[in-house]
């Protein structure tokens, strides 16, 4: 069998098709659209956490000369408050509409008020500073448990317990709490012989994309809207813009500009909706950027979270039972991310008997998004520590227990999945067959070395594609996801494949909302595979139009017709694909291949693994990462090097999950670090070269065994640094960041212990 | 706002342009001269995704005034190629599969070309040191620096 597996296309490694225009500064990003006569609009933020606004006054800003439009909540249409689907389940439409333009109550520091449209960004941000408006200022929380004790300020006055599905009308700011049970915890604990209990506290950090959100937007007399935007799903961005403007879908037309990075924070709206009503109310296209400290303020972040794991094994190491707590802020507005994090708390171990217990909890900061793998990262932290511990207790090296206890085929999750096959047993084996897991950990006192798991489910959901096939024998292929890591090319990869072709010889490109089928976000590490799919689907499609053209040129049956790696044969007639497309004009004209997916199973979900290498310095606590490999279950690496460059910006951004990112709020509730300045995330400077190991198990339920490889890297970083850490210095963090003062704190506290134990 | 009139050149064109004494280079560079490939990420000076030249220095023009152009030479991420070749910094970040998302790449380009023009022959450590005012959040880097050393070789192996 030839390289690759016999594949052609698949496994190489080809330049990207829009990479010209990305490295020659001709790629145009939501900022960069222009349109004649366009203004510029500017937002307005609470600089409470927490308050009623009494009043706003407009008058002033709307009297500065060269402001065309000023706009409060009370200009969004009032559409009621029923549920809308938004494609990523049913969100609340008040609760959508009051996070892009505050009515009633400002949530958080940074809560949009008011919005100005100018001629100049300058004059837009005179204009704000005349805006007069009279809060009343509220008490704010901040913190996940105490938002949930009574008497805590309550944010939303309506606000009941959602408990097992009934609402038990207590006004609380826990929005829902859920469990997942499986077996009989209880008996199983009782009759461990080993059991550890472990509380943990993980910081809100934000995806951190170098791109601030725009949005341009511009209102026709005839009703009609375009908008131009970064986002990660167009038809997402439609479905909400519609939604809160009141209008059908069919009058917005969303255009995907190329994206700055998403990572989860870029699929929700923000500006696009107040961009449309600023365009309507001047008459003029109105552009606006959000500013960085905005981005911090109103955007993003994933959720601070409180978990508490228990888990309970056997003399032989089997872990026999599991408990989990786990508390997420969902931020100003229910619906957070505790749910994703239940489905990837214990989802690397097979354990028979186990409950996993959750709360979605709202507090006054920015209402909580997806980050890559949403809530397995804060959870793994947990996990990691605990089995690390229950592996101590027992002499157990980290890696043993894991294999011993490696989830795999047929392993079914305390929240009920039953696993398809996965590859987690092969990612841990690929630890112990490393070079660096093999070669000696880094020596001297303060080194040390740690290794993780994660997981992240992957999904689905829907994507559309259509190839034109063109006179010379190439391909334009056109699908709906947006292009935000190279998938362009993983995508017409699939397609060349499927049909004999070079990946150069299909031409991808991302297309508006009214120019191809729905396609859903470019999230949930769906596109390679979705899109990927409906990719060769259009292939298929292709091929099969393509055969009916042959039969027709020789006077045979289609059937007689047979196509192998790019040649259409039949008896002693033969075609290539560019041969056959030369001669469509003569066999009825044009052929154009569709497809659509909405594959509901078959999802193959994906394991990363980390081995680090940390220098911590005792003095400072700066921990320094000396050498880091990541391992992931690609299923098949489509594009090897963007499936490396995946993993390698995961483990990146979880290593400053791990060291470094926080938002630090004041007592009142003000964001005091909004910039990237404080705000630090990791440089060039900060780390090593990132080495990867991609493994392949391919996965039955797609037709290249593709698996998803966008998130599950972020999962494991913070947990096998905090590993890292203990075989350096032996204290382990249990709280995120791992930053120096914690370090140093735990440092002493663990030297006022062996003192105390010696009796000194 | 009275405007001032501004003579510069830009990669290697003189340009003329009218702006008012409190916008930024970038602002003019974007939305008056239409040179989009310089990005906007921070506008604070800490991204550095708007690296420009500036009389052959690495500058974020987000933390200068576009009247200070006046009488300067600016360089651009849409001056690094010829009309027939991309510079060996844009060839290999091709190449290396440097970039995922793209917003940063223009400054990185930008402050690799910089390094290079400084100093051909860098290390690991130096590239690092270089590129550290220039945040990627896609990366991790590790492509970055490979494909940044490669170009040193390529930079090298040409002169």
């Amino acid at each position: 069998m030839p390289a690759n597996n016999g594949y052609k296309v698949i496994g190489t490694r080809p330049i990207r098709h829009d990479g010209v225009d990305k490295v020659t500064g001709r790629a145009i990003y939501g900022a960069d659209t222009q349109l004649a006569g366009l203004l510029y609009g500017q937002v307005l933020r609470s600089p409470h956490a927490h308050a009623r606004i009494k009043s706003i006054d407009t008058s002033k800003a709307a009297a500065l000369p060269g402001v065309k439009a000023v706009l409060t909540g009370t200009d969004l249409p009032d559409a009621g408050d029923q549920m809308v689907d938004l494609g990523e389940g049913p969100a609340r439409l008040k609760y959508l509409r009051d996070n892009v333009l505050a009515t009633d109550k400002a949530l958080y520091s940074g809560h949009p008020v008011a919005a100005v449209a100018a001629t100049s960004v300058h004059i837009a941000e005179e204009a704000l500073d005349l805006i007069e408006v009279e809060y009343e200022e509220l008490e704010a929380v901040l913190d996940v448990r105490e938002a949930m004790q009574e008497g805590a300020p309550q944010l939303h006055d309506d606000m009941t317990t959602q408990e097992f599905g009934e609402d038990t009308g207590r006004k609380s700011n826990l929005a829902t709490h859920f469990e997942h049970r499986l077996g009989d915890a209880d008996k199983a604990f009782a009759e461990a012989d080993v059991v550890v209990e472990r509380e943990f506290q993980t910081a809100t950090v934000h995806q951190g994309y170098i791109e601030p959100h725009n949005a341009t937007a511009s209102w026709n007399a005839d009703g009609q809207l375009t908008v131009w935007t970064s986002t990660q799903g167009s038809f997402t961005a439609r479905a909400q813009v519609g939604a809160v403007l009141d209008m059908p879908i069919s009058r917005i037309k969303v255009v995907p500009q190329e994206i700055g990075g998403g990572f989860g924070g870029k699929i929700p709206v923000y500006l696009e909706p107040v961009a449309a009503l600023l365009s309507k109310a001047s008459g003029q296209p109105v552009k606006m950027i959000m500013t960085r400290p905005a981005v911090f303020e109103s955007t993003g972040p994933t959720p601070g979270s409180y978990v508490k794991i228990k888990m309970g094994a056997d003399k032989s190491g089997k872990i026999v039972a599991a408990d989990a707590y786990i508390a997420f802020e969902s931020g100003a507005y229910p619906g957070g991310l505790v749910g994703a994090a239940a489905m990837c708390v214990f989802s690397c171990y097979d354990i028979p008997d186990g409950r996993i217990d959750c709360y979605d909890v709202v507090v006054n900061k920015p209402r909580s998004f997806a980050y890559r793998a949403p809530g397995s990262t804060q959870v793994a932290f947990a996990t990691e520590h605990v089995v690390d511990l229950l592996a101590a207790e027992l002499g157990m090296e980290p890696l043993e227990i894991r294999l011993k206890n490696t989830a795999t085929t047929g392993t079914r999750r305390i929240d009920g999945v039953v696993y398809p096959k996965m590859g987690c047993k092969e990612v841990l084996e690929a630890i112990r067959d490393s070079e660096h897991y093999q070669s000696p950990a880094p020596a001297g006192p303060n080194g040390g070395r740690g290794i993780s798991v994660g997981y992240w489910f992957n999904v689905g959901l829907k994507s559309s594609c259509t190839a034109s096939v063109n006179a010379d024998g190439t391909v334009s292929l056109v699908e709906g996801s947006t292009d935000i890591g190279g998938t362009r090319t993983s995508v017409a990869m699939q397609f060349a494949e499927t049909l004999g072709l070079r990946a150069e010889d299909v031409k991808p490109q991302v297309a508006d909302t009214d120019s191809i089928g729905h396609t859903d976000v470019t999230g949930g590490s769906r596109v390679t595979y979705a899109t990927g799919w409906a990719a060769y689907k259009a292939a298929l499609d292709v091929r099969d139009q393509l055969c009916e053209r042959a039969a027709q040129l020789w006077e045979v049956e289609v059937s007689q017709v047979e196509f192998d790696d790019g040649v259409f044969r039949s008896g002693d007639n033969e075609l290539t694909f560019k041969g056959l497309a030369g001669r469509l004009e003569e066999t009825g004209g044009p052929v154009i291949g569709r497809a659509t997916v909405d594959p509901d199973s078959g999802v193959g979900g994906s394991f990363a693994a980390n081995i680090a290498d940390v220098e911590v310095d005792p003095e400072t606590g700066k921990v320094d990462v000396l050498r880091f490999t990541v391992i992931q279950d690609a299923g098949r690496a489509i594009h090897p090097a963007y499936v490396e460059g995946q993993m390698q910006g995961g483990s990146v951004q979880g290593i400053g999950w791990a060291l470094n990112e926080e938002y630090f709020y004041s007592g009142d509730g003000h964001l005091d670090n909004s910039s990237f300045l404080d705000y630090r995330i990791p440089t060039s400077l900060d780390l090593p070269m990132i080495e990867t190991i991609i493994v392949e198990v391919p996965n039955p339920g797609h037709p290249y065994g593709v698996r998803g490889v966008g998130e599950a890297n972020i999962a494991p970083p913070p947990a096998a640094i905090a590993a890292a850490i203990e075989d350096a210095v032996g204290v382990r963090p249990r709280e995120l960041p791992m930053k120096p003062d914690r370090i140093v704190a735990a440092l002493q506290a663990h030297e006022e212990r062996a003192a105390q134990a010696t009796g000194g | 706002m009275s405007k001032t009139h501004v003579q510069t050149t830009i990669n290697g064109e003189p340009t003329e342009f009218l702006c008012e004494p409190r916008q930024s280079l970038l602002e003019v560079l974007r939305e008056t001269l239409g040179f989009t490939g310089t990005k906007e990420g921070c506008n604070d000076g800490n991204c550095g995704a708007c690296s420009i030249a500036v009389d052959g220095v690495l500058v974020d023009s987000c933390l200068m005034l576009a009247v200070e152009a006046d009488g300067k030479e600016i360089g651009t991420v849409e001056g690094l190629a010829s009309p027939d070749s991309l510079h060996p910094v844009q060839q290999k970040f091709l190449e290396h599969a440097a970039l995922q998302c793209g917003i940063c790449t223009p400054g990185f380009l930008v402050a690799s070309k910089a390094l290079l023009d400084h100093n051909p022959n860098p290390s690991e450590h130096e590239v690092r040191h270089w590129l550290a005012g220039n945040l990627c959040r896609c990366t991790g880097y590790d492509k970055i620096v490979r494909a940044v050393l490669d170009a040193a070789e390529e930079v090298r192996q040409s002169a």
